[in-house]
C-alpha cells in the first residue's frame, strides 16, 4: 500500500509547490501532508529533537515555514491585545527577527484559546499574521511591513466572543480569510500587495471556526469555504460562487481535499467531486460513523485519516470510506495530525507526541515524545523536520 | 502647551546612567512626508499602498527619530499606531545590532510627559528597558498612578509585592494598607480581583461598584418577543422615546417599567431577577439617568452575552446580535460625549432560543469610566447598595 500510495502522489506533484515549504495552516493546500517527498523526522523522542525556542506569548496557531526560516504568531499582554510575529532560523531555533503590534479588535476569547489561534501564511515572498482581533498583517521575510488591516475595526460586528480561528491561505494574489461569526460574518479576498478588498462576500451567520483549503489543479484553483451550511467553493481572485455543497458540515474540524475531491466533516465523513468548470457536486460517499473531533480529517494517497472525539485514529479506504482499521491514540487532541507518505504525527492536549508507521498493514506507533506542556496548535513538516508549539516553546524534531 | 513634566528627580537618574548616545545623524530625505503617509492611513487599506513605501523611509532613520516617532503616535488611529511601531521597532533593532545604544534619558524624557500617547510611553519604558533594566526596574513605583494604564500596572504588581512582604514579615496593618492603596491605583481587572480576594480575606471590604463605575440601580421593561430573534430589529416603544409611567403590550400581556438594583460587586444587572421562570426569546429595555457634572467625553463599557444595544441621550451607540459567547468586564469599550446634567442610558437586551444550561443568562454590567478605566460617578449616584439590603426588597 505503501508504493501505491507514494506512487499516487508522485503523480499528483506537478499540481503543487515543488519547494520544502510549508506556507500555512496544514501545509500546502490545506492538506496535512508533505507534497514534496519530505521524510519528516523517523521518531518523535527527546533524541530527535533539534532545539527548542522560547516564546513570548501564547498561541495555538501553528508555525510555517518558508525556506530556512520558521514563522511563528503569539499573543500576550492582560488582556491579549499585543500580538508577536516572531522569525526563527531553522536550522538551530535562533530568532531572527520579532515584530509586536497592538490589537485594533477585539481580543475576548474562551480561556483555552487565545488570540494567536489562526495561522499565519505566506506565498513564499510575505508572510501574512492574522490574530483572532481580526487584525492582518502583511510583512516581507525580514519583518518589513508592507501593509496592515484591521478587519474589526473596519467592521465593527465582525468578532466571536469565544474567539475567532481560522487560518487564511494565499493563492496567486490574493489572500483569503473567513471572518465568520454569529454577526458581522464574511470572507474576504485581499490583495497580497496592499491589502485591499478585491471581494468580500456575506456568510451565514454563525460561529465558525474551521479554514478553507484548496481544491482543484495548479491555475484553476477553487477555495472552499466551510460553514455550519455546508462548503462553498469559490474563486480565490474574485469570490465568485463556482459550487455549493449544502448539506451542512462542522465548525471547527475543515475538510481535507485532495485533487479535485473533498472529504467533509458533515454528516459523519463525506466526498464529494467538486469540479472546476462549474459543475455541481457530486457525492462519491458518505460515512456517518466516521466523526472527525476537533481535528481535521487527513489524506494521503488511497488512504484517509480521521482522528475522532475519542482519541481514536481510523484509517478510511479513500474510494468508499470503508474503514480499514483503528488504533487508539493517547489524546484528547484539539490540534489536527499531520503526515509524510510513511508516517502520522499528532500532538494530544496533554503534550504527547506520537509518531505513527503508517507502512504496515495497520498504524502502529513506534515512538512518543512528552513535551510536559499543553499542546493545542496542529504541527508543522518541512524536509526533515515536525515543529510544534505550545504557548511557552516551539520545538523541532528532526536533526 | 507644552505637555506636563513630572519626575524631575528621576529624570537625573536616567541622565546618569544614561548609555552611549547613537551619532547624530539627520533623519532620511523625506521623513516628515512620510511619517505624514504613515498617519494617514485609514479603514478598508486607505493609504497602505503609499504608505508601504513610506515605511521604508521612516524605519531607514536611526534613533535620533525616535522621539519623533513616539511623539507622532499621539496622532496616530489605530492603524497608523501599528505602522509606526514597526518602523520603530525596526529602527532600533538595526541600531542594536550596530553596537548603539537609543539614548535611555532621552527615552525617559518621554516616558515623564504624561499626555503623550500611554501606548507610546509604555513603548519607551519598554526600551529602556531593554537598555537599562536596573533604571527602568527602579521607575516603577513612581509609576502608580501613571495615567497609562499599560505602565500603572507594573506599579500595582511592585506595591502588591511589597504588601505580601509586609504580610509576611507579620505586619498586617502595613500589609493592608498597602494592598488597599495598591488596589485604588488599580484598573487592570485581573489585579483588582486579585487584592479584592486579599483584602476581603484580611476582613476589609472594597467598594467595587463604586471603583469600576458600575450602574447599579434601573428601571426595566420586559418581556417583549424576540422569537426568531427579530425582537432584536424590532423597535419597540422605548427606543423612540422613554416613558416610565406607561404601560406597554408585552409578550405576555401588559407590562410596566419595574426597578432593578443588582447588589452584585461585579454590577452584573440580571433581568432573571425579575423573571425567575427563566423565559426565553424576549426582549427587555433597561433604563437609567446618570447627572455628570460636567460636560466631558467618557467610555461605556458593557460586559454582556446576551444580544444587545445601548443609547446615550437618544443616539444609538452600538448593538450586536451575538448570543451566549462569553461575557467579561469591559468586553466593549465605546466612547460617548457626556453632557453636564442629566444623560439617559438606555440598554436593550435580547433574549435567545437556546436551552442548554449555558444560555440561561440575561443580564449585563455596564460602567461609565474614562479611556483608563477610572470611574466616573454621576453627581446622583446613589450609595452603593448592600446584598442584603437587595435581598430584602
Amino acid at each position: 500500500m505503501h508504493s501505491r500510495s507514494l506512487a499516487l502522489l508522485l503523480l499528483l506533484a506537478p499540481a503543487f509547490p515543488a519547494s520544502a515549504d510549508w506556507p500555512n495552516f496544514r501545509g500546502p493546500r490545506g492538506t496535512g501532508i508533505a507534497e514534496d517527498g519530505a521524510t519528516g523526522p523517523a521518531a518523535l523522542t527527546e533524541e530527535t529533537l533539534a532545539w527548542s525556542s522560547d516564546l513570548p506569548g501564547r498561541g495555538l496557531s501553528s508555525p510555517i515555514v518558508v525556506g530556512d526560516r520558521v514563522f511563528l504568531t503569539c499573543s500576550s499582554g492582560p488582556l491579549q491585545d499585543r500580538l508577536h510575529l516572531i522569525c526563527f532560523a531553522a536550522a538551530d531555533g535562533k530568532k531572527l527577527w520579532h515584530r509586536e503590534y497592538w490589537a485594533t479588535g477585539r481580543t475576548m476569547t474562551h480561556e483555552k484559546t487565545c488570540v494567536a489561534a489562526p495561522t499565519p501564511a505566506s506565498d513564499g515572498k510575505r508572510v501574512f499574521a492574522i490574530y483572532s482581533s481580526n487584525d492582518v498583517f502583511c510583512t516581507d521575510l525580514d519583518g518589513n511591513l508592507l501593509w496592515t488591516r484591521g478587519l474589526t475595526y473596519d467592521y465593527p460586528n465582525a468578532s466571536n466572543s469565544l474567539g475567532m480561528a481560522s487560518s487564511p491561505v494565499v493563492i496567486d494574489d490574493t489572500f483569503v480569510a473567513q471572518i465568520e461569526n454569529d454577526s458581522e460574518s464574511f470572507a474576504v479576498g485581499l490583495d497580497v500587495l496592499t491589502g485591499a478588498n478585491k471581494w468580500k462576500i456575506d456568510r451565514p451567520k454563525a460561529a465558525n471556526w474551521t479554514s478553507p483549503v484548496v481544491v482543484g489543479p495548479a491555475g484553476q484553483e477553487i477555495v472552499a469555504l466551510q460553514s455550519s451550511k455546508g462548503i462553498l467553493g469559490v474563486v480565490p481572485s474574485t469570490g465568485s460562487e463556482v459550487w455549493n455543497y449544502s448539506e451542512g458540515a462542522a465548525t471547527m474540524a475543515s475538510s481535507a481535499a485532495f485533487g479535485d475531491i473533498i472529504y467533509a466533516p458533515s454528516n459523519g465523513l463525506t466526498a464529494f467531486k467538486a469540479a472546476s468548470n462549474g459543475a455541481s457536486v457530486e457525492q462519491l460517499w458518505r460515512q456517518s460513523e466516521q466523526r472527525p473531533g476537533t481535528g481535521s480529517p487527513l489524506v494521503l494517497g488511497d488512504k484517509g485519516y480521521v482522528i475522532n472525539g475519542a482519541g481514536v485514529l481510523n484509517a478510511i479506504r479513500l474510494k468508499d470510506g470503508e474503514r480499514l482499521w483503528r488504533i487508539r491514540l493517547k489524546g484528547p487532541f484539539s490540534s489536527s495530525p499531520i503526515a509524510t507518505a510513511t508516517h502520522l504525527y499528532v500532538f494530544s492536549e496533554p503534550g504527547i507526541g506520537q509518531c505513527v508507521d503508517l507502512t504496515g498493514a495497520e498504524g502502529v506507533v513506534t515512538s512518543e515524545v512528552d513535551l510536559k506542556e499543553t499542546i493545542l496548535g496542529t504541527p508543522s513538516l518541512s524536509g526533515n523536520a515536525v515543529y510544534v508549539r505550545s504557548d511557552k516553546h516551539l520545538w523541532r524534531f528532526g536533526k | 502647551m507644552r505637555p506636563r513634566r513630572v519626575f524631575l528627580p528621576a529624570i537625573l537618574f536616567l541622565t546618569s546612567v544614561c548609555l552611549p548616545q547613537s551619532a547624530l545623524r539627520a533623519a532620511p530625505d523625506g521623513f516628515d512626508q512620510a511619517l505624514a503617509t504613515l498617519l494617514a492611513v485609514g479603514p478598508e487599506a486607505k493609504g497602505n499602498a503609499e504608505a508601504s513605501a513610506a515605511w521604508k523611509v521612516v524605519a531607514s532613520a536611526d534613533s535620533e527619530s525616535l522621539v519623533p516617532l513616539l511623539e507622532a503616535m499621539g496622532e496616530a488611529n489605530p492603524l497608523a499606531l501599528n505602522w509606526i511601531r514597526s518602523a520603530l521597532e525596526t529602527i532600533v533593532d538595526r541600531d542594536l545590532a550596530a553596537g548603539k545604544s537609543p539614548s535611555i534619558a532621552t527615552l525617559g524624557g518621554f516616558l515623564f510627559e504624561v499626555t503623550q500617547n500611554p501606548r507610546a510611553r509604555r513603548f519607551a519604558f519598554e526600551l529602556i528597558q531593554r537598555s537599562a533594566p536596573n533604571a527602568a526596574e527602579k521607575l516603577i513605583p513612581g509609576l502608580l498612578n501613571d495615567p497609562a494604564v499599560e505602565l500603572r500596572r507594573d506599579a500595582v504588581a511592585w506595591l502588591t509585592k511589597q504588601a505580601a512582604d509586609a504580610k509576611t514579615a507579620g505586619d498586617e496593618a502595613a500589609a493592608g494598607l498597602l494592598y488597599e492603596q495598591a488596589i485604588r491605583a488599580a484598573r487592570d481587572v485581573d489585579q483588582i480581583k486579585e487584592l479584592n480576594a486579599t483584602l476581603t480575606k484580611m476582613g476589609r471590604t472594597v467598594d467595587l461598584p463604586r471603583h469600576f463605575g458600575f450602574l447599579m440601580e434601573w428601571k426595566v421593561l420586559a418581556p417583549f418577543d424576540n422569537t426568531g430573534r427579530a425582537g432584536f430589529d424590532t423597535v419597540y416603544p422605548p427606543e423612540t422615546g422613554v416613558q416610565l409611567e406607561a404601560k406597554y403590550p408585552g409578550k405576555n400581556g401588559e407590562i410596566g417599567w419595574q426597578d432593578l438594583v443588582s447588589a452584585d460587586p461585579y454590577g452584573m444587572v440580571d433581568f432573571n431577577k425579575l423573571f425567575p421562570d427563566l423565559i426565553k426569546e424576549v426582549t427587555g429595555y433597561a433604563y437609567t439617568e446618570f447627572d455628570s457634572a460636567e460636560a466631558r467625553p467618557a467610555e461605556l463599557r458593557l460586559g454582556c452575552k446576551n444580544a444587545w444595544k445601548i443609547w446615550v441621550n437618544g443616539k444609538l451607540i452600538f448593538g450586536r446580535d451575538e448570543y451566549h459567547r462569553g461575557a467579561r468586564i469591559d468586553q466593549y469599550r465605546m466612547p460617548i460625549d457626556l453632557q453636564k446634567g442629566k444623560n439617559t442610558i438606555l440598554v436593550k437586551l435580547c433574549q435567545n432560543e437556546q436551552k442548554e444550561t449555558w444560555t440561561v443568562e440575561w443580564q449585563f454590567q455596564l460602567r461609565v469610566c474614562d479611556s483608563t478605566g477610572t470611574a466616573i460617578l454621576a453627581r446622583n449616584r446613589p450609595p452603593t447598595p448592600s446584598p442584603d439590603a437587595v435581598a430584602k426588597k
